[in-house]
């Protein structure tokens, strides 16, 4: 069945968009990713303009993440005020990333940028994983090593100190706003959470304990897709409601069928599995990056 | 050479009355609905007070839809630091958004290239470039691309042979519309030609037009995106709540 999309202004199989949301959200459900950095090149893929599909994209997490959210909530295991904090960067980078994204829009660089950041940082992440995961497989089955967690460092010699009781620590501000700030600017360009930057941040820079960290950034991804979503919807007029709403059927009910299956396959497999679809997406983009495409020339709306 | 022919077709056709043309189609109102994909248009009509002497040249036709025209930027890819960029872009002043011409014969031989000119009939007279930046050296390369692209995604046709003509009179033809289109306005041109030179003219109406869901969806996201944007998240997070609350009473 044929679905005009009225923003995109393209028609598309619906029954390929619920199947995509449906994917993606088996996928985000098993591994607890937000998913958005799969399905916005999957989209891409399948015709939708880049501006499009980024800004409806930002939409469609609000749904999923509201959803996660609030069962941590109900297991108090989210560091409101850390929240915040990370929160109130986020704004700030989600409206410069707006801001970016118009600008390049009307140079017609978007495509370029949404797709550059793609290829680095699912490169980075997806590469990171791919190893990570392989040295835990060769852990387990060595001899089993504690790793030590340095205690002191940049997050405690900067000024602006605060508690941060639900997460044990006592730490500036600063990093955390930064770490909001980059996020933000991520989310506004390349239509994600930023969950998987903003995760290995917390662990690694912040020196959160883990089990506040997944319920946090899915409280500051909330509000930062939300405001992503009122910033394209404004600025960019991009937002493609019916788009969304087949997305966000097939993710949730996706999200809570992945979730049964993660909970019944071994963590550390499940990783290596997630990291090379990662790459191989990566690798995709980078293709089309590299290798010479069959039509040099594009058509750019308007007259900018 | 060719202007004095055309001197001379025109002095042949002066006197005698000018051929009139009828003609209406199966559709003037094209709906986009949320399951639009595509139309087929017939356009018929007829020809009356066609000359009918002895040596005369027979007549053609020649029909062209367009789609609602607005400027456009076509941009050139090249490679910068490895990767592909797009680095030249040149504004076409005037592009129809879609551009259907079909003709009896060949187009090239039902139609002069000053007829052309003058009626802006053939694709690439349709598009109306001017003013590329003085540093970019072939233009024609990229209004040429916009035709290749357009035609691609099947925005652009060109359908020779496609008006079936009946004993100089009677003629119809169906033209495809796809799935991809911009509203608006879509005017239609029906020429009649004898010996490349226009004969007899008409210009109707096709409207299309977003209708249901697609026209308010659209309406709101372009008139008032505060709220659109608002109702948008609106959506999202009961869709959110309302999976976690059906999923937990299917738990229990």
């Amino acid at each position: 069945m044929q679905i005009y999309l009225p923003i995109a202004e393209v028609s598309v199989n619906a029954f390929l968009l619920l199947g995509l949301g449906g994917f993606v959200g088996i996928l985000s459900g098993m591994f607890g990713v937000g998913g958005g950095f799969l399905m916005t090149p999957l989209l891409f893929f399948i015709g939708i303009p880049p501006a499009v599909a980024v800004a409806t994209e930002a939409n469609q997490i609000v749904a999923s993440s509201f959803s996660g959210v609030l069962a941590h909530l109900k297991r108090k295991t989210v560091d409101l005020r850390m929240g915040t904090v990370l929160l109130i960067g986020g704004l700030v980078g989600a409206a410069l990333g707006v801001q970016i994204f118009s600008i390049l829009r009307e140079q017609g660089q978007v495509d370029l940028l949404v797709k550059l950041c793609y290829v680095v940082f699912l490169g980075i992440i997806g590469g990171l994983m791919f190893f990570e995961s392989l040295k835990a497989i060769r852990r387990a089955k060595g001899p089993h090593k504690v790793p030590t967690r340095k205690k002191h460092g940049l997050v405690h010699a900067l000024p602006l100190k605060m508690k941060f009781r639900t997460s044990g620590l006592y730490i500036s501000v600063i990093p955390p706003v930064l770490v909001g700030v980059f996020v933000g600017i991520l989310a506004a360009i390349m239509g994600v959470g930023g969950g998987f930057i903003m995760v290995p941040a917390m662990i690694y820079l912040l020196g959160m304990p883990t089990k506040v960290v997944v319920g946090t950034s899915l409280f500051q991804i909330i509000f930062v897709t939300g405001f992503t979503t009122l910033m394209h919807a404004t600025t960019n007029y991009t937002v493609d409601m019916a788009l969304a709403v087949l997305l966000l059927v097939g993710g949730v009910i996706g999200a809570q069928v992945g979730t049964r299956i993660g909970a019944k396959m071994p963590a550390e497999q499940l990783r290596i599995l997630l990291s090379i679809m990662v790459l191989a997406v990566c690798a995709k983009l980078a293709l089309d990056l590299l290798i010479m495409p069959s039509e040099l020339y594009s058509l750019g709306s308007g007259g900018h | 050479m060719r202007a004095v022919l055309l001197m001379l077709a025109l002095l042949a056709t002066l006197p005698a009355k000018a051929e009139q043309v009828v003609a209406d189609m199966s559709l003037r109102d094209v709906e986009i609905t949320a399951n639009f994909d595509g139309s087929d248009i017939l356009i018929y009509g007829a020809i009356k007070g066609a000359r009918e002497e002895e040596g005369l040249a027979p007549l053609e036709v020649v029909i062209a839809i367009t789609g609602p025209t607005g400027p456009i930027t076509v941009r050139r890819k090249e490679k910068r630091f490895g990767i592909w960029v797009n680095t030249e872009s040149v504004k076409v002043a005037r592009a129809p958004s879609f551009y259907a011409v079909a003709s009896s014969g060949a187009l090239q031989e039902t139609l002069t290239y000053t007829e052309d000119l003058r009626y802006q009939i053939s694709i690439p007279r349709a598009i109306y470039a001017v003013g590329a930046p003085a540093e970019i050296t072939d233009p024609e390369n990229f209004t040429e691309a916009l035709i290749r692209i357009r035609k691609g995604q099947n925005l652009y046709q060109q359908l020779d042979h496609t008006v079936a003509l009946q004993q100089q009179s009677l003629f119809s033809t169906t033209i495809d519309l796809p799935a991809n289109l911009v509203e608006g306005v879509y005017p239609t041109r029906i020429f009649i030609t004898r010996e490349g030179v226009v004969v007899g003219k008409l210009t109707t109406f096709i409207d299309v037009r977003k209708v249901g869901l697609e026209r308010w969806i659209y309406d709101l996201a372009h008139n008032r995106p505060l709220v659109y944007g608002i109702l948008a998240l609106a959506i999202a997070i009961s869709a959110g709540w309302l999976a976690s609350a059906f999923f937990r009473v299917l738990r229990f």
